[in-house]
C-alpha cells in the first residue's frame, strides 16, 4: 500500500474542523486529567465512552488518541514542579526535573520535557505509520522468556543508577519486590500476603504507592525539615527559556529515548516504565556532567520524556494491527473500537483505511496542538512554585488524598497512601532511593510471571531462557551490567598498581 | 349542573389512574454495582442496562457505581453486607465471579443474593495459529492424549473461564483435568500474542475476541462451545466433532438478599422489560453479545448448578482446596 498517499488522505480527514476541536477538547481534557494523581488516561475514557456513543467513530477516536498523549504530557507536569508523577511512566521524569524545578530551572525541565515529548512523539507516530507491520511481527515473536531477559536487564540498570551504594539501590529494589508478590497468584489463583483483607487480593496500587512514596513522602519530609533549615525555593533563575547549552544537551537524549520507547512500548508487555527508567540510566552514563545528576540534569529529563511519549505511540502498535491492547488507556480505547462495532486488527486497515489513517495523521495535529497549548504555559506553571510551601505542601497532601478516593475509594487504599507516606519519608530521611521499589513493584510480578510462564511451557526446562537468541543476547547484556563495574574497578586498582 | 361536574371529576380521576401505571414504573431509581473497574465486561453491562433501563422508559434513573477487586469478591461482599434488604439494588455479576469466590475463599457467596437474570452469555473457542498441524478438535484431542503436558493453552486469569474449559475438554475426552498445561494470561489479548507467535499449543477465549484474526486467516478455530452451529458462522461445535463440551460465558444481574417478594417482582419485571426492549436488542447487536435472558426460578435454578459444575472443576485442577 502507499503509505504517503494513505498518510495524506488520513490528513485530510484530520485537518476537518469538527475533527480538529475534537482533538483540541481531547487534549485540553489529557493534559487536565494527566496533572491530577489517580485520575488517568485510562479512567478518563471510560467515563466519557457513553457520551461519546453519538459521535461519529472518527471523531471520538481522535478525541480519545489526544487525551492519550495529552495525559502523557500532563503527567509530567507536576512530576516536575512538585514531584507528584501523575503516571508511573513520569516517575523518571520527577527525578531530576524536580531537583531542577528546585533550583530555579522549572522553565528549561518543562521546556525541554515538552519538546522532548513532541519530537518523540513524531518520530514515534512516522514509525507507527511506515513499521507497524514489521514491528508487529517483532513483536508477536518476543516470547515470555524474552520478556523475562528484558526485566533483568532492567532491574539491572535500575539498581547500579539509582543511590549512592548498589546495596541501597538493591535494598529499594526488593521492597519494591516484595510489595509486588502482594495479591493473587497470577498463574495458580492463590492469594499472598494478603492477610485476609479482600482489598489486597489485587495487589498494591502502583499510583498509590507512587504517589505515597513521592508526593506524600516529601511533604512530610520538607515538614520535617522546616526547623533545621527552611529551603530556599527559587521560582526563577535565569531564563525561563531553554539556553543554546541546554538544547545541546537535549536533542540526543530526546532521540535516544525515543529509540527505547517505541519498540518497547510497541511490545505486547512492554510498558511505559522500562524505556523511562532504560533511558534515564543511559543518560546518567553517557552524560558529560555525571556530577549535575542527582541534583538536576536536563539530559535526565530529556530522554526519559522522550521515552514515554514515544512508547504511547509504540501501544498503537499492537493495539491497530493486532486488536492487542497492551496498557489501560489501550484497552480503553479497544472499547470505543468495539462501540462502533469495528474491530481492529489485521483487516481494520483493509476495510476501514479511512479511520486507521485519519487517526495516525490526528495524532501528529494532537502533538502539535499539545506543543503550543504547553509552551506558554510553562511560565504560569513555574509560577505555582512561589506559592509559600505550608500552603503549597498542604495542597499537594490534598490532592494526593483525592487522587487515590478518586481511583479506589476504600479505607484499605488510603491506609496505605498513609503507610507508603510514612515509608517515603524514612527512605529520604536514610538515604535510600524512592524510585527502585515503585519499579519492583511494577516489574517484579511481571518478571515472575513470564519466567513462569516460559518455564510451564518448556516443561520446566531452563535452557529454553538460553535457547531463545533475543533472551540470550539480554541476559548477556544484563550480565556485562552487573559485573562491568566490578571488573573496571578492579582494572583501575591494577594500574594503579603499576604506575 | 352537578351531575356534569361529577361526570367530569371522575373522568379526571380515571385519566389519573389510566396514567398511573406507567408513572410509577417511571418512579424507579435503581443502583447498579459494576463489582470491577470501569471498562471491563460487567462495567460495560452496567452501562448497557443503564442506557437500555432509562432509554425505554422503565427507570427514571440509573446510577451505576464501580467496586472493584478480587473477581468481584470485594463487590459482593459490599452488596450483601451494604444493600441487605433494598430493593432499588442490582449487581451484574457472571461466570467469572462463581471461580474467583471459590478461590479466594470469600466468606460471601452467590447463594446469598436474590438472582434475578441471566442477561447475555459469549460462546468460547479454541484456536491455533495458522500453521499448527492441528486441523480439527479430535487433533488436539489426540495430541492431549498422547501427552498432556506438551499441550500448552494460552487463556486468560486462572481459575476464569478459559482455565474452567481447558480443564472441562481434557476431561471431556478422558485426559487427567489435573495434569493440563494451562498458561494463565493478563487479559485483554496479551495471549494472542503468545498464541500468534507460536509460544503455546492452543488458546482459550472468547469467540469476539479472536474473530478478526481468525477471518484474517491468523489463526483456526477448532471448535466453539454452543450447543448448535452459530448461525452464519463455519466454525463446527465441539459438539458435531464428538467432543461433548457445552459452556458460554454468561453474565447476569441480581438483588441482594432479604428483599420482599413484590420487591423482587418489581426488579424482575423490570430487568425483563429492559432485556426485551429495542434499545436493548439495539446495545446487544453493538457489542456483539448474544441475548441469553433466562429469568425467574429457571435462572435460580441454572445459577445453582453452574456453581456446583464450576467448584468441582476448580477442585479437579486443584485450584480450590476441598
Amino acid at each position: 500500500m502507499d503509505t504517503f498517499a494513505a498518510l495524506a488522505h488520513g490528513m485530510a480527514v484530520a485537518v476537518q474542523p469538527m475533527n480538529l476541536l475534537y482533538a483540541l477538547i481531547g487534549v485540553f481534557l489529557g493534559t487536565a486529567v494527566g496533572v491530577l494523581p489517580g485520575i488517568g488516561p485510562a479512567l478518563t475514557v471510560a467515563l466519557l465512552l457513553p457520551v461519546t456513543y453519538k459521535l461519529d467513530p472518527g471523531g471520538s477516536l481522535i478525541m480519545f488518541a489526544g487525551i492519550y498523549y495529552g495525559g502523557m504530557y500532563g503527567g509530567s507536569t507536576t512530576a516536575i514542579l512538585i514531584n507528584t508523577p501523575g503516571e508511573s511512566a513520569s516517575m523518571a521524569t520527577a527525578l531530576e526535573g524536580n531537583k531542577m524545578a528546585k533550583a530555579g530551572r522549572g522553565g528549561p525541565a518543562l521546556a525541554t520535557s515538552a519538546i522532548g515529548s513532541f519530537v518523540a512523539g513524531t518520530i514515534a507516530t512516522i514509525g507507527l505509520a511506515f513499521l507497524a507491520p514489521w514491528l508487529v511481527d517483532f513483536a508477536v515473536r518476543f516470547g515470555p522468556e524474552d520478556y523475562f531477559a528484558l526485566m533483568c536487564v532492567a532491574f539491572v540498570t535500575v539498581s547500579a543508577t539509582f543511590g549512592d551504594s548498589p546495596i541501597r539501590g538493591l535494598t529499594s529494589l526488593f521492597i519494591g519486590l516484595t510489595l509486588g508478590l502482594i495479591g493473587i497468584d497470577k498463574l495458580t489463583g492463590q492469594p499472598r500476603l494478603a492477610f485476609g483483607i479482600p482489598e489486597l487480593l489485587d495487589g498494591v496500587e502502583v499510583t498509590t504507592l507512587a504517589v505515597g512514596l513521592f508526593a506524600v513522602g516529601e511533604a512530610l519530609y520538607v515538614a520535617s525539615r522546616r526547623h533545621h533549615a527552611e529551603e530556599k525555593l527559587e521560582p526563577v533563575r535565569g531564563s525561563l527559556w531553554m539556553t543554546k547549552e541546554d538544547w545541546k544537551r537535549s536533542w540526543k537524549p530526546w532521540l535516544r529515548g525515543t529509540l527505547f520507547g517505541f519498540p518497547i512500548g510497541a511490545l505486547p508487555a512492554g510498558g511505559a516504565e522500562i524505556p523511562t527508567f532504560l533511558s534515564y540510566s543511559t543518560e546518567r552514563r553517557l552524560t558529560k556532567h555525571p556530577e549535575e545528576f542527582g541534583k538536576g540534569a536536563i539530559e535526565g529529563v530529556a530522554g526519559p520524556e522522550a521515552a514515554n511519549n514515544a512508547s504511547a505511540a509504540g501501544t498503537l502498535v499492537p493495539l491497530l494491527t493486532l486488536g492487542l491492547p497492551t496498557s489501560a488507556t489501550a484497552a480503553m480505547m479497544l472499547a470505543g473500537f468495539q462501540q462502533y462495532g469495528l474491530n481492529p486488527g489485521p483487516l481494520l486497515f483493509a476495510e476501514r483505511p479511512d479511520l486507521v489513517w485519519g487517526l495516525i495523521a490526528s495524532l501528529f495535529i494532537a502533538n502539535g496542538m499539545l506543543l503550543v497549548l504547553n509552551l506558554p504555559l510553562v511560565g504560569l506553571w513555574v509560577r505555582l512554585l512561589a506559592i509559600p510551601q505550608p500552603w503549597l505542601y498542604a495542597g499537594i497532601l490534598v490532592f494526593a488524598t483525592m487522587g487515590t478516593i478518586a481511583a479506589k475509594p476504600s479505607v484499605a487504599e488510603l491506609s496505605m497512601l498513609a503507610a507508603f507516606g510514612v515509608m517515603g519519608f524514612l527512605m529520604r530521611r536514610f538515604d535510600f532511593p524512592i524510585a527502585p521499589v515503585v519499579i519492583g513493584l511494577i516489574l517484579g510480578p511481571i518478571a515472575e510471571s513470564q519466567l513462569r510462564r516460559a518455564l510451564a511451557i518448556s516443561l520446566g526446562d531452563p535452557m529454553v531462557l538460553l535457547q531463545s537468541p533475543m533472551s540470550a543476547t539480554l541476559l548477556g547484556i544484563a550480565l556485562i551490567a552487573l559485573l562491568a563495574p566490578f571488573v573496571l574497578k578492579g582494572l583501575g586498582r591494577f594500574k594503579a598498581n603499576e604506575d | 349542573m352537578i351531575p356534569s361536574h361529577k361526570r367530569l371529576f371522575g373522568a379526571v380521576v380515571a385519566l389519573l389512574l389510566g396514567a398511573g401505571g406507567p408513572v410509577a414504573a417511571q418512579q424507579l431509581e435503581l443502583k447498579v454495582m459494576a463489582p470491577a473497574a470501569p471498562g471491563g465486561g460487567w462495567d460495560q453491562t452496567a452501562r448497557a442496562m443503564q442506557q437500555a433501563l432509562v432509554a425505554s422508559g422503565i427507570a427514571r434513573s440509573v446510577q451505576v457505581t464501580n467496586v472493584a477487586g478480587a473477581g468481584g469478591s470485594v463487590g459482593i461482599a459490599q452488596f450483601v453486607n451494604g444493600a441487605k434488604g433494598d430493593g432499588n439494588q442490582l449487581m451484574v455479576n457472571g461466570f467469572v465471579m462463581v471461580g474467583a469466590l471459590a478461590m479466594n475463599k470469600s466468606p460471601v457467596t452467590l447463594e446469598q443474593v436474590t438472582p434475578i437474570a441471566r442477561l447475555t452469555e459469549e460462546i468460547q473457542v479454541i484456536v491455533v495459529p495458522a500453521n499448527s498441524p492441528l486441523k480439527t478438535a479430535q487433533d488436539l484431542a489426540a495430541a492431549v492424549k498422547a501427552d498432556i503436558a506438551k499441550v500448552t493453552f494460552a487463556g486468560g486469569s486462572a481459575g476464569g473461564v478459559d482455565h474452567v474449559m481447558a480443564a472441562l475438554f481434557a476431561g471431556t475426552i478422558g485426559a487427567d483435568a489435573k495434569k493440563i498445561n494451562y498458561i494463565p494470561f493478563s487479559g485483554g489479548g496479551e495471549s494472542l500474542a503468545a498464541i500468534l507467535g507460536g509460544k503455546v499449543t492452543a488458546g482459550i477465549s472468547g469467540l469476539s475476541e479472536y474473530e478478526g484474526q481468525i477471518k484474517a486467516g491468523k489463526l483456526r478455530a477448532l471448535g466453539v462451545t454452543s450447543e448448535k452451529r452459530l448461525p452464519g458462522s463455519d466454525i463446527p461445535t465441539f459438539k458435531e466433532q464428538g467432543i461433548d463440551l457445552v459452556l458460554a460465558n454468561w453474565r447476569s444481574v441480581v438483588a441482594p438478599p432479604g428483599i420482599t417478594p413484590e420487591q423482587r417482582k418489581t426488579l424482575s419485571d423490570a430487568v425483563e422489560k429492559m432485556a426485551k426492549s429495542d434499545a436493548w436488542k439495539e446495545i446487544l447487536k453493538q457489542k456483539g453479545w448474544d441475548d441469553a435472558y433466562l429469568g425467574g426460578d429457571a435462572f435460580a435454578d441454572f445459577l445453582k448448578k453452574e456453581i456446583v459444575r464450576v467448584t468441582d472443576v476448580l477442585k479437579s485442577v486443584g485450584l480450590v482446596k476441598s
